[in-house]
């Protein structure tokens, strides 16, 4: 229970009721969509790039707490920072989900780190940040987590 | 005790011993009790399937038909002892319009490949319904890029049962095939395949049921239904995995050509010429899954042990008390709400993801699905990205709903709901 705790955490269920930069971006210039089968969250995410710095972020879609939360709090985290430095935070969380790494770089996205615990629910905690290479990359066909 | 309650009492007591013939229901998931609501995903195993498997290698491992030797003649005879038991469990007329495949899935492309592929052409039309699972879906949309052929598809009801009505309506001279399912694997509805394949037959239409989810809930007669096609997994039926059957009228089946090509399938090869072998064998190529059909037959001799009366009223009394019980539940919402149901309840929470209820139910020990259970047309027609399902078994009790209950009021505290 300690771990569904730890997973569930109020900051997590705060971001999924209110997702923070929730909707569409008008003046997006890069923008992907993710796609996870297993549970069937969806994410369209919009990024505003302006000299290789991320001006704004919003996301669309439909999925769990956690998939929700991840892109809620990703928004968040990568407002101002250039694309390289939100790809490093795309491989810091990854490491920290997936391989059970050190929260310690990545601050306030710490909250995700329970999800190590929960090998089944990782996808959902990364696809709005493989949602988000994609955009940087122009990458025309939705991610799948698959 | 009023008599209600000593007849669930007496049916509860039955089920826990019925139970006892399952080894794996006595494990514990996360130090709880596992109670096991997937079964519309797999069932569990009875320990005599398990120990045929485990005794055909142990004993009998050999390959099938025309070996000379004791074991082959042995694993042979066990092999073909299975086949006349998925006879007698449909109640088809002759052991030779079974042929065995992987499961429903390889069954479904088997017909349309060699049934379709060879007759069907631009301008023809197959009917599917709302309800279909992908793999009652997807040979068929293949088969439709080959041969022109296009897909028409049965409308449901927002209570999850076909619109015969609209069905009716897409009986034409185009349509060339049907294929339903029997019994929903999302919504749980069972349908009217009777009167289906009967208004089909009046425009000579052949109609393949999908039984996947009914073989193990509802006894069935292909005569008496008169479809021409039947479809079902041996590991939905407390049998193994790997394993299922198709059912044809041997008519078609005869006139149908071979689907894979390779050894036992044949009668005699030469490089200028190969005839085949008489049914079913004429679909069997390659070593077949023996063990499994010999776990099918075995899992089949099990169900044959039970009274359909009992089977049906019992999973029947578990569908009115889980769906009373759900009910009660504040922000849940059953999807699929047919007058003939077996027991399946696909269900959302408000304010929760299908997805985050099965995480936190697992940690109670209560195994469910969720997600949108291979059936995305489906999901479509509700206006959801998923549900979250408990589907029972024989095995299952008054007192799994109740945890099933207890784990949902859980998992809402967690989300303070």
């Amino acid at each position: 229970m300690t771990e569904l705790r730890e997973l569930y955490q109020e900051t997590i269920l705060d971001h999924y009721r209110q997702p923070r930069n929730a909707g569409r971006l008008a003046d997006a210039n890069h923008v992907a969509e993710g796609y996870n089968p297993l549970c069937g969250d969806r994410i369209k995410l919009f990024l505003k790039v302006d000299d290789g710095v991320i001006r704004d972020a919003r996301f669309e879609g439909n999925g769990c707490a956690i998939a929700t939360a991840s892109a809620s709090l990703m928004t968040e985290s990568i407002k101002g920072k250039r694309a390289d430095e939100a790809l490093r935070l795309l491989e810091q969380v990854h490491h920290m989900v997936a391989d059970g790494g050190s929260g310690g770089a990545v601050g306030k996205l710490a909250v995700l780190s329970g999800v190590h615990e929960f090998p089944q629910r990782v996808k959902c905690a990364t696809l709005a940040w493989h949602t988000m290479k994609a955009a940087l990359e122009n990458v025309a066909t939705p991610v799948k987590t698959e | 005790m009023s008599l209600a309650d000593k007849l669930f009492h007496y049916d509860d007591m039955q089920a826990q011993f019925w139970r006892t013939d399952f080894p794996i229901l006595k494990s514990k998931v996360h130090g709880k009790p596992l109670i096991y609501l997937d079964n519309a995903a797999t069932t569990q195993k009875p320990l005599s399937v398990i120990e045929a498997e485990r005794n055909y290698y142990l004993n009998t491992n050999a390959n099938v038909h025309r070996g000379i030797h004791s074991l082959s003649q042995q694993a042979t005879e066990a092999y073909e002892h299975a086949r006349t038991a998925v006879q007698h469990l449909l109640n088809a007329a002759s052991s030779s319009e079974i042929v065995f495949v992987r499961g429903t899935t390889e069954a479904i492309n088997l017909v349309a490949q060699s049934y379709g592929r060879s007759r069907f052409h631009s301008g023809d039309e197959i009917i599917l319904s709302q309800m279909e699972h992908h793999s009652n879906i997807v040979p068929w949309q293949m088969l439709c890029q080959q041969t022109g052929a296009t897909l028409r598809i049965i409308p449901i009801s927002d209570e999850g049962e076909l619109r015969m009505d609209a069905y009716a309506d897409l009986l034409n001279e185009h349509t060339r095939l049907v294929a339903v399912t029997h019994v929903s694997n999302t919504l749980g509805t069972i349908n009217p395949v009777a009167e289906i394949v009967a208004q089909a037959h009046r425009h000579d239409v052949p109609v393949l049921l999908d039984g996947a989810q009914a073989v193990a809930h509802l006894p069935v007669d292909v005569q008496e239904l008169d479809c021409d096609f039947y479809a079902f997994s041996g590991h939905k039926l407390y049998g193994p995995t790997g394993i299922g059957a198709l059912y044809g009228k041997a008519a078609l089946l005869e006139a149908m050509p071979a689907y894979q090509g390779g050894g036992d399938m044949i009668r005699s090869v030469s490089f200028a010429e190969t005839s085949f072998n008489t049914l079913p064998f004429k679909f069997e190529a390659g070593t077949p899954n023996i063990a499994g059909a010999i776990g099918l037959g075995v899992a089949i001799d099990y169900l044959n042990g039970f009274d359909w009366e009992d089977l049906l009223a019992h999973e029947h009394s578990l569908l009115t008390y889980a769906t009373q019980a759900l009910s009660e539940i504040p922000g849940l919402t059953i999807v699929g709400n047919a007058r003939e149901k077996i027991c399946i309840l696909s269900f959302v929470l408000e304010g929760m993801h299908p997805h985050d209820i099965g995480t936190l139910l697992d940690e109670e020990g209560v195994a469910i699905r969720t997600g949108h259970h291979c059936t995305m047309p489906l999901m479509e027609r509700f206006g959801l990205p998923a549900t979250a399902r408990a589907s029972f078994a024989l095995y299952n009790s008054r007192h799994d709903v109740d945890v099933l209950v207890n784990a949902i009021h859980q998992a809402k505290k967690v989300f303070k709901q």
